[in-house]
């Protein structure tokens, strides 16, 4: 058994032009390709290569023999995940369940945009910046790396990726910009509905 | 007094094609620019307003309380090095007395430089890949983020920044390439015989 590149949801020109076909040609074709390459490699042969990849984060997380198992296998994740937490004609405010939820956390919804894109931009080096639900409360979490919230028990409900990777063929250095747009054009509340139900750190 | 954006050793265009102007137009002008935009407004009115930088790096570092500063700062130097390590018309095997201890530490120049972009490619996320000195020998050290070699006492020799910005524009994921290009065409090995003598760190 090994790990699978999971299909994107969409065309690889789908989220256009907000984050370009070349971005997510290099993204997906090239960065998120070469983590499940990487993690295969690095797994065969071991227990961690017939466990899921969801168990494989949680296993190999915090022990130094394990870590380049845990930044393939977590970096796999969370970019499934990303790709998942947006979607075409996407973005605008939280919906359903999620936004009941936000707003018993945050003031408005418009603060919790502002919340949201300051964790972006306060990730120094690379990283991403999460939803997450933990006992009905929702909060924003940012992780460094491939650190992933379901190492501290969190369900994450979207991400966002704030390596440099992401952004910079169309935005460069403005993570603001792209932080924005994802809030304004992309960021699919479904998924996030979803999560609330499916539970993906489980 | 405040710290300032120290002037580029070149012109924008001069490491092209190897590096682009375009790239450089980015890194020193908003990258490098904003650490050092960025330092001046977090010192301000501080004790380290009239600290050098070295100091500020030194005097920052492991603090929780000034992590801020300590990036900024970081990063304002670590990219002063940098622009430093490389000149036009540079690259090529090691000269003069680096070259000497370069084969003290390692079988050949060419493993020297296998070592190097090993260290440039292992490097999980943002940071930087040194060569550095210290008590008469010479090692390579990879560092996260702002993170800096002088701070463990390291004499840094030359150094490539490996965060995404650094090369995206050009090399896209293609570290590697960017990396070995470094070595072949760009690397300043008499600023690296410099330090030797000048011992930036102190």
């Amino acid at each position: 058994m090994s790990f699978v590149l999971d299909p994107l949801p969409y065309a690889q020109d789908a989220l256009a032009p907000h984050i370009s076909a070349n971005t997510i040609s290099f993204h997906y074709g090239k960065h998120h390709a070469g983590y499940v390459n990487k993690l295969n490699e690095l797994t065969k042969g071991t227990p961690y290569e017939t466990q899921t990849l969801t168990d494989v984060v949680k296993n190999t997380y915090g022990n130094p023999a394990t870590v380049a198992i845990f930044n393939n296998a977590a970096q796999t994740w969370n970019h499934t995940f990303y790709w998942r937490s947006m979607k075409p004609q996407g973005g605008g405010a939280a919906t359903g369940q999620i936004k009941d939820l936000i707003l018993q956390s945050f003031d408005s919804l418009d603060s919790f945009s502002k919340a949201f894109t300051d964790a972006a931009l306060g990730q120094f080096g690379s990283g991403w910046t999460w939803l997450v639900e933990k006992d009905g409360k929702v909060s924003i979490i940012k992780t460094s790396n491939a650190d992933n919230p379901i190492n501290q028990g969190y369900n994450p409900l979207i991400t966002l990726d704030v390596w440099e990777h992401a952004y910079y063929l169309d935005f460069q250095n403005r993570r603001i910009d792209y932080a924005n747009l994802f809030l304004t054009n992309l960021v699919n509340w479904d998924f996030a509905n979803q999560n609330l139900v499916n539970k993906a750190h489980l």
